[in-house]
């Protein structure tokens, strides 16, 4: 009784319940593609053949996916502790600082795989300290994270165009970016990984942070469920009374989290910065850090959902695009709406279908066998 | 007039795969205190909220006075003169008397029309029933058995004449439950028909007519209350025979292990809630501290296990000190050997949306047993859940299902089992078997008995009268903070009753 949709097959709490949502939200944004006069399933396809149709279009997918994997993995550690980081924004840009300064200082020095590392510390640290401040306020005032956080989000732009026009830019230069880097911080294209599959690839930035992004995700999955700290972040952002009750330091654990949930956004600059542009520029982020709330979302917090959540966004944004390149009628702003779509139906009313889909299973199970309840719970 | 007033046949109500009432026939004769009675989870609650219109039946008659209705909503049913009164009042509590019990039901947008017709009616219900409250007086100012009459007050506005009440005694010390039983009566003699739900059976003793009994979402039996027993009842609420008294030898105290000297907690309004609170627990004996809730006891054992913060005071562990009002910390107090059963076992105690082997480590994750490095080692936990719960009889067993899944009994036995099998010199428990069914509860008190022949200290808080009375071997009472006294487990409920209501000894003379 304590929690009456509890029991459901893991495929379906899983695998069913989102597709359903996604499903819907699909057919929602078809009406609107028909609304402004263009064949939904014309759209469809031409979304899909751009997204995985080509080498460079699943390159891209791909490359967009890797900025949503890290921050997805940023709100979802967060999450674990009941914290809702909405500055994934901030932070990812405050990390392509660290990876700007990591890459300048050393690009002419060390090859890139020490650089790397070097950045990575970067990113994460940037990253992770932009979230200190507003971690402090929560723990020790109470302030809220999700109001600090989108309020540095905001400090971290303004931030960052004062340091690009006034101190990063070289003189005389016209753009308003960084030099770029040298030999040194250019990493490794993944290149070989879509010819292997039969496709070309010619402009697509996919590169080596693809790998780091996989490897992180394993690497937040052991923190979580498998590491002292983890049962900590869970406890806390289950039952912060339980969490005292433990004896677990709560003001300690908001502040870790935070900074591992900055740190892991601040590594999203990797992609871009490092990966793709070889030099830093204004508003890499462009909205990843937003994105990442609802790839963390549907993903439901777990490393296993966030990478596909992520690879979808990753689709809509590549597709997307090609989509609105084909379709005249179909503008950037369409494709805004198409992504809103998928976060509201997967996102924010994730539970609209929820009772329905338990209903009939609680149906399914209870005529089939009235033995013992199905035994397995959620686990890892 | 028709015999029923309430009659369903044939009610299912399913949550997603869980049935909570599975085919409900069940017939209330008019003007009779019906008692329903049940184990928690058995379907009372979802049954009278199907009643009260919260919930709708998936199939299945509704007949009220012998009409056949759908109710679809709670004004339905008060259209239909039900009338419910909740284990947790819905009163706002800043308002006064008056304001709550028109509140819902006022005729226009202006209040005094209202106000002046409400103040008549309700004059006239209090010389009615003989219920004694003060129609200005703001509600957090009146004891909860005043507040109580205010709902029911507040029911009878509405023209109730089927009453049901959930819980109703929870909150009540043993002197205001018998008033309210007097209502009742009152109530029943004036033709209203009373649902009774609770999983007291002597309550169901005491003043009802007839009482059904429920167990997994059906109705087991009806029986007059005149032709049953307390045991029958146990009996077919569990499904099979209960030891509903406690067997205990002698106590064997030893040595002081805990020592509570003028403790005062003050909460975060800056109400003292403990004040000047002293109090011994030696080895081999259960202390138990009896008390209506709300009077400290919880902030007491808070701050005893390090989970608040004392304002003054000191605490010896063991005769060594315990920095209680400085950095409270439950872990180091949990090395030091004082286990704590919280008396929120959802939100304290457990962590419902873990699995049962994570949360047969809480508070004791730091032990270097269940690590391997900053790693949780994850076979070591999963075996030792496995111990406890072959030990503990802990069903489902299963280490890997949700905690939220298992019933109230059985995710107290997780804590039990978690807190009992670190050995701890001192264990302090609260409320043992709130919320715990009757099979569980004999097993749970066996094992309290069992720490304490082991020579540990147990330290007992429970508003249950009777499971402080045959379990503890002193019982102090607690009222609005103080200790008011001190007895043997011999003293009568009527001696208790009157401490709980902070009636004390010399009070008592000086009255005299």
């Amino acid at each position: 009784m304590a929690q009456p949709y509890s029991q459901l097959p893991r495929w379906v709490n899983y695998g069913l319940i989102p597709l359903v949502n996604l499903s819907v939200a699909f057919l929602v944004a078809g009406l609107v593609v028909l609304a402004v006069g263009e064949n939904p399933l014309r759209a469809a396809v031409l979304m899909i053949d751009g997204a995985f149709g080509s080498g460079d279009g699943i390159g891209y997918t791909l490359y967009y996916a890797t900025n949503f994997i890290f921050t997805g993995l940023a709100v979802a550690v967060a999450f674990h502790c009941g914290l809702f980081n909405i500055g994934g924004e901030g932070q990812a840009y405050i990390g392509g600082l660290g990876v700007a300064v990591g890459c300048l200082a050393f690009d002419s020095i060390f090859p890139w795989w020490i650089n790397l590392p070097i950045a990575t510390l970067c990113a994460a640290a940037f990253g992770g300290l932009w979230a200190l401040i507003p971690a402090l306020l929560q723990a020790k005032r109470g302030s809220h994270v999700v109001i600090t956080t989108i309020m540095f989000n905001f400090i971290a732009a303004s931030l960052m165009v004062f340091l690009l026009v006034d101190v990063l830019k070289p003189a005389g230069q016209m753009a308003v970016e960084t030099r770029p880097f040298a030999e040194g911080a250019s990493l490794p294209r993944l290149d070989w990984m879509i010819e292997a599959f039969g496709y070309t690839i010619r402009r697509a930035p996919l590169n080596i942070i693809f790998l780091l992004a996989l490897v992180t995700s394993f690497l937040v999955w052991v923190l979580i469920w498998r590491t002292r700290l983890g049962y900590e972040i869970r406890t806390m952002g289950h039952s912060p009374k339980a969490a005292q009750y433990a004896g677990i330091n709560t003001t300690k654990i908001i502040v870790i989290t935070m900074m591992i949930s900055g740190g892991l956004a601040g590594m999203m600059a990797l992609n871009p910065v490092m990966g793709a542009q070889e030099r830093l520029q204004l508003d890499f982020v462009t909205g990843a850090g937003f994105v990442g709330i609802a790839v963390a979302l549907m993903g439901r917090s777990h490393p296993a959902g966030i990478i596909p959540a992520a690879i979808l966004f990753g689709m809509l944004y590549q597709g997307g695009a090609e989509m609105s390149f084909e379709m005249p009628a179909i503008t950037r702003d369409m494709i805004v709406i198409i992504q809103g779509l998928v976060i509201l139906f997967a996102g924010a009313l994730e539970h609209m279908f929820r009772p329905y889909i338990s209903m009939f299973f609680g149906r399914v199970a209870d005529s089939s066998l009235k033995a013992a309840p199905a035994t397995t719970g959620e686990s890892h | 007039m028709a015999e029923y007033a309430i009659e369903l046949a044939g009610i299912n109500k399913s949550f997603g795969p869980v049935k909570a009432n599975r085919d409900i026939n069940l017939q209330i004769k008019q003007g009779t205190i019906h008692g329903i009675i049940g184990e928690n989870g058995a379907g009372k609650s979802t049954l009278m909220s199907i009643l009260y219109g919260f919930y709708q039946a998936d199939s299945g008659e509704i007949s009220i006075n012998g009409k056949n209705t759908k109710i679809n909503s709670s004004n339905d049913a008060i259209a239909l003169g039900i009338g419910m009164v909740h284990q947790h009042f819905m009163l706002v509590e800043n308002f006064t008397v008056l304001e709550n019990i028109i509140l819902g039901a006022e005729d226009s947008q202006l209040l005094s029309g209202s106000i002046s017709k409400a103040r008549s009616e309700l004059i006239r219900l209090e010389k009615e029933y003989e219920l004694n409250v003060d129609p200005d007086a703001i509600i957090e100012e009146l004891p909860v058995g005043i507040q109580q009459r205010v709902e029911i007050l507040k029911a009878l506005y509405r023209g109730a004449e089927i009453l049901i009440l959930d819980e109703p005694t929870g909150v009540l010390t043993p002197s205001e439950a018998d008033h309210l039983f007097r209502i009742l009566e009152q109530l029943k003699a004036q033709g209203k028909t009373i649902v009774l739900i609770t999983h007291k059976l002597r309550e169901i003793m005491a003043v009802t007519d007839e009482v059904s009994v429920m167990r997994q979402g059906t109705i087991v039996a009806t029986r007059e209350t005149a032709q049953t027993s307390v045991e029958e009842l146990a009996e077919l609420m569990v499904g099979r025979r209960v030891l509903l008294r406690v067997e205990k030898g002698e106590p064997n105290p030893g040595e002081i292990k805990l020592s509570v000297q003028n403790l005062t907690v003050r909460d975060s309004r800056g109400i003292d809630m403990v004040k000047n609170v002293s109090l011994d627990v030696r080895a081999g004996e259960i202390v138990g501290i009896a008390g209506v809730a709300g009077n400290g006891q919880s902030q007491l054992i808070e701050a005893i296990a390090g989970i608040r913060a004392a304002k003054e005071g000191r605490v010896l562990l063991d005769g060594e000190p315990i920095d209680v009002t400085g950095q409270a910390d439950p872990a180091m107090l949990r090395k030091r050997g004082l286990a704590h059963v919280p008396e929120d076992r959802h939100h304290m105690g457990l962590v419902l949306a873990f699995e049962e082997s994570e949360n047969s480590i809480l508070g004791y994750h730091d032990n270097e047993q269940y690590l391997s490095g900053p790693m949780l080692n994850i076979e070591a936990i999963r075996d030792d859940a496995r111990e406890k719960i072959e030990k503990y009889d802990i069903r489902p067993a299963n280490c890997r299902l949700k905690t939220a899944n298992f019933s109230g009994g059985n995710q107290q036995k997780i804590v039990l089992a978690r807190e009992m099998e670190t050995d701890p010199a001192v264990l302090i428990v609260g409320q043992p078997t709130r919320g715990v069914d009757v099979g569980a509860i004999e097993f749970i008190h066996k094992r309290i008995i069992e720490m304490r022949d082991a020579g540990k200290a147990v330290l007992l808080v429970s508003v249950e009268l009777d499971e402080i009375r045959s379990l503890a071997d002193r019982i102090i009472v607690m009222f609005d903070g103080n200790v008011v006294g001190e007895c043997g487990p011999e003293a009568t409920e009527g001696e208790l009753g009157l401490l709980m209501a902070g009636v004390t000894n010399d009070k008592m003379a000086a009255a005299e």
